[in-house]
């Protein structure tokens, strides 16, 4: 038995390895994903092109705008001259915003009066807005320090200075690639496993070998083992393989067990390789596999808390999550990678990936089974 | 007048490789042109030059005088072409997928009752309309694709591989069905890898690695070994090992079984054939000697030269099979899906050292007969036993004893020769040393030493079809089951492999062997022919085409038999009915 | 012969491959799960499920001394519609749920904070801990929290004693409400369309190709133009009907409002699928296999449709040889002009040059395909 579950294994290893397609899609996209999300899929705004219409002219708000030129999140600053231009401006998507000074701002600040600059920001790219009002009202609370303090000429008075100290653990800069690099290898790993398990047994039907394996001696469930090793196998190399570029050349700190880590990817493989399986064992053609994968892949990554928190998610939707193998394999891998998370922590997330990945082999298998007959 | 169609010194090469060399060669209206050869001939090749598709390295091609390179919609206005698989969108219906080519061909509207009408009885395809086309038999669809070709009667007919998977019947109709059209004027060309249809075409161009062997009428080619083709009959002993014997006999170039007969085709006499009919008899007791009509199939393997001799290396290697009870054993076999019976009370049993046919046409039920027997599908009653296991209920040691050898080439393609060797042995359970030498004996014995580390897809087909059988009996199987093993393979490596099976035969395993084809036929001891689901006959090919026996055909061949026994059961079918 | 018979003959010849097209793309199951189900999954995942503003970002507050001020403070981060609260005696409580991910960040109020802030002397600070390792969520943590305490201390302070001298006003246009909804489902959309211009037609073309129907084609008199329009305008039609599909789904399930013109709205598709039809033609007719073709439109057509268009990511904020990519992914103009139809309205020169990129790009996939389309099977 073992002999020919060896056999077996080695066999689809080879498959995969030796065909030129097999190791294009090991390869490939994969590599092309990790550069490609790394660098671009940034939630940050950078380069941000500002409009100003400045009906003020005086002492503050040019104390403003040159705080807004030295900020290095802008690229550019319009100037604009009436409502029209703003308006013009920002239709047509060439600023993000537009910092409109009053008449009176600087005479309001000068005595005293609450002054307020209205900022017209597009909508249209409603989270980028935010984080740019974000950015301007940190331009803002500089400027109201610098007039306190040349307004008071003393450095007694506790205005101004924020009284919250703002601390960000695990990743101290909030570098982005430090949050999507381990993710990736979260999501990544399911594409791989999936893509490679949803072929095999399409891939084998459609060149008729799978009638070669069912007259031999092999019964169903070798062939399922023989079937889920694999992926398996393929899944640890690469998970390795990420794990080396996001470490050394990524530069994310790895803080917590490597041991724990594997553990959990071996649940998560298995998980995903169920659903493989599930979809091969239905599909007759690679086609229907792949639209199958394909089907799977998008709600699964979208609703994994990669792309978006799962809290921000209505209550019925984070109940279907907690079906996901994704949403708690990320939650290890980020946890191990930044937070150096607890084995606690990180067995109580492998838990329910066991049961996932319980239940969708013994579905495979079921299912799998009824259909070579 | 110019030929409709002039091959003018075509070369044509794909890479390195030059799949057509220096090809020259015409072909006329109202006649039937067969484009013969094995695979990898390049048949389809020098179609797809026809059409316009591919363009020639060297030399041109002109169709109706156009040049297909210069005037492609010109020539693509005066054929019709079946591609291999027939071209059809299997989503779309019979009369969707008529329609289509209707318009796409111009066919004016006036005409289309009468065209559509002519066509769909001529194809008998009437009550099948409005079925989608991906769910008609091979020999429908083959029937379809021709109709779409001719829904403009054109001047030149390509049709390429339109014999592949269809049974004898469908076969004899569509030939038929070219008959008529040769009489129309059309110039019809025909690829085909079975050289039986050769005989039947008016000139043939006999193709083997892309050179042209012959051209000309296919009795030209036959005449050149008249006097020189003998049936052995009424051999007392094994046929099988007459056979053989006749083989290694000096002269002998040709041999193959024919039901109880053994067929040789001898070379140019050197000593006399009277010498040669005592060594003869020596070789098979018994037998007379008599002559009979060359076949296109003596004569090509005349043309190259003859067959190898015929002791099987492979049998030599596998050790004798004890000889007890059946080894393949079908009782009651009976598989119903949904309110369809496939397959229905089939019983028989294969004895060591037998090889049993399965014949019938498509969707007759041979098939599912033989997937419940191999173990591929459940029977819904009755059982099937391999080597004394039942099936159902010891699979795995049932399994353990047969070898399967289907007709695509099922190994991995990906793999290299000596991978899928090591994975088939291993799956069977072989080990150590001994898998050791067995691979090795595999290797030496099919000569596969200098593919060790090619992919399996890329091997020439004679080379697949060796290693498809190593694999196949690596574990010395008691019962090998064969599904069409030889369709598309050139005659020689045909040869080489029935000597194989002939081999192991007489050291007893058991062959259950489905197939169209009647060369293979030939090779069995006996024979079930199913139609329906049932058993119409079970017999010796003799016995079989004894039964056909009639005023008009005193020596009916077995394909023959075939459509008689056929015919024969739906006649009586009608009248219980 | 008169002179309008080929032209005619042309006609049918068309029609009738317009005809088949059609009939298969009703009847593939998986035009119909690329082009229909799958955008409505999409759609509703798009809709509920994923939402970049964060609404109930759960939180820990330590207060470590209770006070009338430290109390107030914490009922103003429980009142806060952006946080779900878990409070606590001690941060060191709340440190393990910041690891194990159940809440994103701890609000430090120190034991001091009562004394300093009923004395009005403001020198402690509160410390705002926030979990990193998600950056987005770490930096609305940030914001919120500064929100809450601003408000809090204006509201103690009861604008005796301005805190800030310049304050800011924001106005969102098209999207007060900031409703993320609304500009991720034209996303959507966008996303749909570059599915079924370049994923579905790669694969159906391809599988013309596998199965020797293109051959037979080919085989007939008619021209590679006809043979390429009959595939594009069966295809644009379906690419036409999903987007019509979303634009329903959007604004009569998710009240996303529609203040450009559906005219503008077609042309804007019809632009984009050009280039998207245009690519899954050519990869279909380099490939001619369906496992390659999918996987080629998949990296080439769906991920920078998802990555590259502006859709969730800037592409201002992308390093600038990436800024030069997004340049020739058609999506990337197509984005920008979908939200503009839905949420400002008609804005004609800004959908005018989003249009000619398009058509620009989508020219030369179709002068691609047309060359790597002869009539020809080498």
């Amino acid at each position: 038995m073992w002999r020919r579950l060896r056999a077996l294994i080695v066999k689809e290893l080879l498959a995969v390895l030796r065909d030129p397609r097999g190791r294009f899609i090991l390869i490939g996209p994969p590599l092309l994903q990790i550069f490609l999300f790394s660098y671009a899929a940034t939630l940050d705004v950078r380069n941000i092109e500002i409009g100003v219409l400045n009906r003020d002219g005086g002492r503050v708000s040019a104390e403003f705008l040159q705080q807004l030129d030295g900020a290095p999140v802008i690229a550019g600053i319009t100037q604009l001259s009436n409502l029209a231009e703003v308006r013009e401006a920002i239709d047509n998507r060439r600023v993000i915003a537009v910092l409109h000074f009053g008449q009176e701002f600087s005479r309001d600040v000068a005595a005293g009066r609450p002054a307020s600059v209205q900022v017209i920001l597009d909508g249209r790219r409603s989270n980028s807005s935010q984080i740019v009002f974000g950015y301007l009202s940190s331009i803002a609370s500089g400027v109201s320090n610098a007039v306190t303090l040349s307004a008071a000429n003393s450095d007694s008075g506790p205005h101004g200075g924020s009284n919250i100290a703002v601390r960000h653990w695990f990743n101290a800069n909030l570098n982005d690639i430090w949050f999507i690099v381990p993710s990736l290898l979260g999501t990544l790993t399911l594409l791989i496993a999936l893509t490679v398990t949803g072929q095999s047994v399409a891939r084998e039907r459609e060149l008729g070998t799978v009638d070669q394996l069912m007259v031999s001696p092999l019964r169903v469930g070798e062939i399922l083992i023989g079937k889920t090793v694999p992926p398996l196998l393929i899944g640890l190399a690469q998970t390795t393989a990420f794990l080396a570029i996001a470490t050394l050349y990524f530069q994310v700190p790895f803080r917590g067990s490597l041991l724990l880590l594997y553990l959990s990817v071996i649940f998560f493989l298995a998980a995903v390789i169920g659903v493989g399986l599930f979809i091969s064992s239905i599909a007759q053609t690679q086609q229907q596999a792949f639209l199958g994968t394909f089907m799977f892949t998008s709600p699964a990554i979208l609703l994994s808390g990669f792309a978006t928190p799962i809290e921000n998610m209505p209550g019925w939707l984070q109940i279907i999550t907690m079906g996901n193998p994704l949403r708690h394999f990320l939650v290890i891998v980020r946890g191990v990678f930044l937070k150096g998370m607890p084995a606690l922590d990180v067995l109580a997330n492998i838990a329910p990936l066991v049961l996932i990945a319980a239940f969708t082999l013994t579905t495979a298998a079921w299912l799998f089974r009824a259909r070579m007959e | 007048m110019t030929s409709p169609i002039e091959i003018l010194n075509v070369t044509k090469r794909f890479g390195g490789h030059a799949a057509l060399s220096d090809i020259s060669a015409t072909a006329d209206g109202g006649l039937v042109t067969g484009l013969v050869g094995p695979d990898g001939a390049g048949k389809t090749t020098l179609i797809r030059l026809m059409t316009g598709l591919l363009a020639p390295n060297k030399g041109a091609i002109r169709l109706m005088g156009f040049d297909t390179q210069t005037n492609g919609p010109d020539v693509q206005n005066e054929i019709g072409y079946m591609p291999q698989r027939f071209g059809l969108y299997e989503d779309l219906t019979v009369q969707e997928n008529l329609n289509l080519y209707a318009d796409l061909r111009g066919l004016p509207q006036p005409e289309r009752a009468a065209t559509f009408d002519r066509l769909l009885e001529f194809t008998a395809l009437k009550p099948f309309t409005t079925r989608f086309a991906g769910k008609l038999s091979g020999g429908m669809k083959q029937k379809l694709g021709i109709a779409c070709a001719l829904i403009r009667t054109p001047r030149v007919l390509l049709l390429d591989e339109p014999s592949v998977g269809v049974d004898p019947i469908s076969r004899r109709e569509l030939w038929r069905m070219v008959q008529d059209l040769k009489d129309e004027g059309i110039a019809v060309i025909w690829s085909t890898a079975y050289l039986d249809e050769a005989e039947r075409c008016d000139r043939v161009l006999l193709l083997n690695e892309g050179k042209l062997l012959f051209n000309g009428a296919p009795g030209d080619l036959t005449s050149r070994i008249k006097d020189r083709v003998f049936q052995l009959r009424g051999i007392k002993g094994d046929r099988r090992a007459a056979l053989t014997a006749c083989l290694e006999t000096e002269g002998v170039i040709d041999g193959v079984i024919q039901g109880d007969t053994v067929r040789v085709v001898v070379g140019v006499d050197k000593n006399g054939p009277k010498d040669l009919h005592a060594e003869l008899r020596k070789a098979a007791p018994g037998a007379d000697i008599v002559a009979v009509e060359p076949r296109f199939e003596d004569a090509f393997i005349d043309t190259l030269g003859g067959s190898h001799g015929g002791r099987s290396a492979l049998a030599a290697c596998v050790a004798e099979k004890k000889r007890g009870g059946p080894v393949i054993e079908a009782r009651g076999l009976t598989k119903t899906f949904g309110d369809f019976t496939a397959a229905k009370d089939i019983t028989f049993a294969i004895p060591p050292g037998e090889i049993f046919g399965l014949l019938g046409p498509n969707g007759a039920g041979k098939s599912t007969t033989f997937k419940m027997l191999c173990g591929l599908l459940k029977p819904t009653r009755g059982e099937g036993r391999v080597a004394g296991f039942d099936l159902r209920r010891a699979a795995a040691d049932a399994r353990n004893r047969l070898g399967y050898m289907a007709q695509k080439f099922s190994l991995y393609g990906d793999l290299s020769v000596r991978q899928n060797l090591d994975f088939f042995a291993s799956v069977y359970g072989l080990g150590g040393a001994i898998k050791r030498g067995k691979i090795d004996s595999m290797i030496e014995t099919f000569d596969l030493g200098a593919y060790l580390n090619t992919n399996a897809k890329l091997l020439p087909l004679g080379f697949k079809q060796r290693l498809a059988l190593a694999c196949a009996v690596m574990h010395e199987p008691d019962a090998l089951f064969l599904d069409e093993p030889t369709s598309g393979v050139d005659p020689i490596t045909r040869r080489e492999f029935w000597g194989h099976i002939n081999g192991l035969v007489a050291k007893g395993v058991a062959i259950l062997v489905t197939t169209h084809f009647m060369d293979e036929a030939e090779y069995c001891d006996r024979i079930a022919l199913i139609y329906r689901g049932e058993t119409i006959a079970l017999g010796s090919p003799d016995d079989l085409k004894a039964r056909a026996v009639s005023s008009e055909n005193p020596e009916p061949s077995l394909e023959d038999a075939f459509i008689h026994l056929v015919e024969a059961s739906e006649a009586s079918e009608e009248a219980a009915a | 012969m008169s002179e309008n018979a080929p032209s005619t003959g042309r006609a049918r010849r068309f029609l009738a491959l317009l005809r088949k097209e059609s009939i298969q793309i009703l009847r593939d199951p998986s035009s119909i799960l690329i082009a229909f189900v799958l955008p409505i999954i999409l759609l509703f995942l798009f809709g509920y499920g994923v939402s970049l503003d964060a609404n109930h970002v759960r939180i820990g507050v330590a207060v470590e001394a209770s006070s009338e001020p430290s109390q107030s403070l914490a009922a103003s981060f429980r009142a806060s519609r952006f946080f779900d609260v878990t409070e606590a005696r001690d941060r060191r409580a709340l440190v393990p749920l910041l690891i194990a991910g159940k809440i994103r960040g701890i609000v430090v109020i120190p034991a001091s904070f009562g004394e300093d802030a009923a004395r009005n002397v403001r020198t402690t600070a509160i410390q705002v801990i926030t979990d990193g390792s998600e950056p987005n969520t770490a930096k609305f943590v940030e914001n919120y929290a500064q929100g809450v305490w601003s408000n809090w201390a204006a509201g103690r302070q009861s604008a005796a004693s301005m805190t800030q001298p310049v304050s800011l006003e924001p106005r969102y246009w098209f999207n007060p409400e900031l409703t993320s909804r609304y500009y991720l489902v034209p996303g959507v959309i966008a996303i749909v369309m570059a599915l079924v211009g370049t994923l579905l037609t790669a694969l159906v073309v391809a599988r013309e190709w596998e199965r020797g129907t293109m051959e037979a084609m080919m085989a007939t008199p008619i021209s590679v133009a006809e043979l390429i329009l009959g595939k594009l305008i069966p295809y644009f039609v379906l690419g036409l009907g999903a987007m019509a599909l979303c634009t329903a789904i959007a604004i009569f399930v998710f009240g996303v409002p529609f203040r450009g013109s559906f005219l503008a709205l077609l042309l804007i598709s019809a632009a984009f699928l050009l280039p998207a039809l245009g690519q899954g033609l050519l990869i279909s007719a380099a490939t001619k296999n369906q496992f390659v073709a999918s996987q080629a439109a998949l990296l080439s057509g769906f991920l920078p449709a998802f990555l590259l268009s502006g859709f969730i990511y800037e592409i201002g904020s992308m390093p600038t040889i990436i800024q030069y990519i997004t340049y020739i992914i058609p999506a990337r103009y197509l984005i920008p002009s979908l939200q503009t139809v839905f949420l400002a309205g008609d804005i004609w020169p800004l959908f005018l040059t989003d249009i000619a990129a398009m058509l620009g790009i989508g020219a030369v996939f179709v002068f691609l395909t047309a060359r790597t389309t002869r009539k020809s099977l080498e």
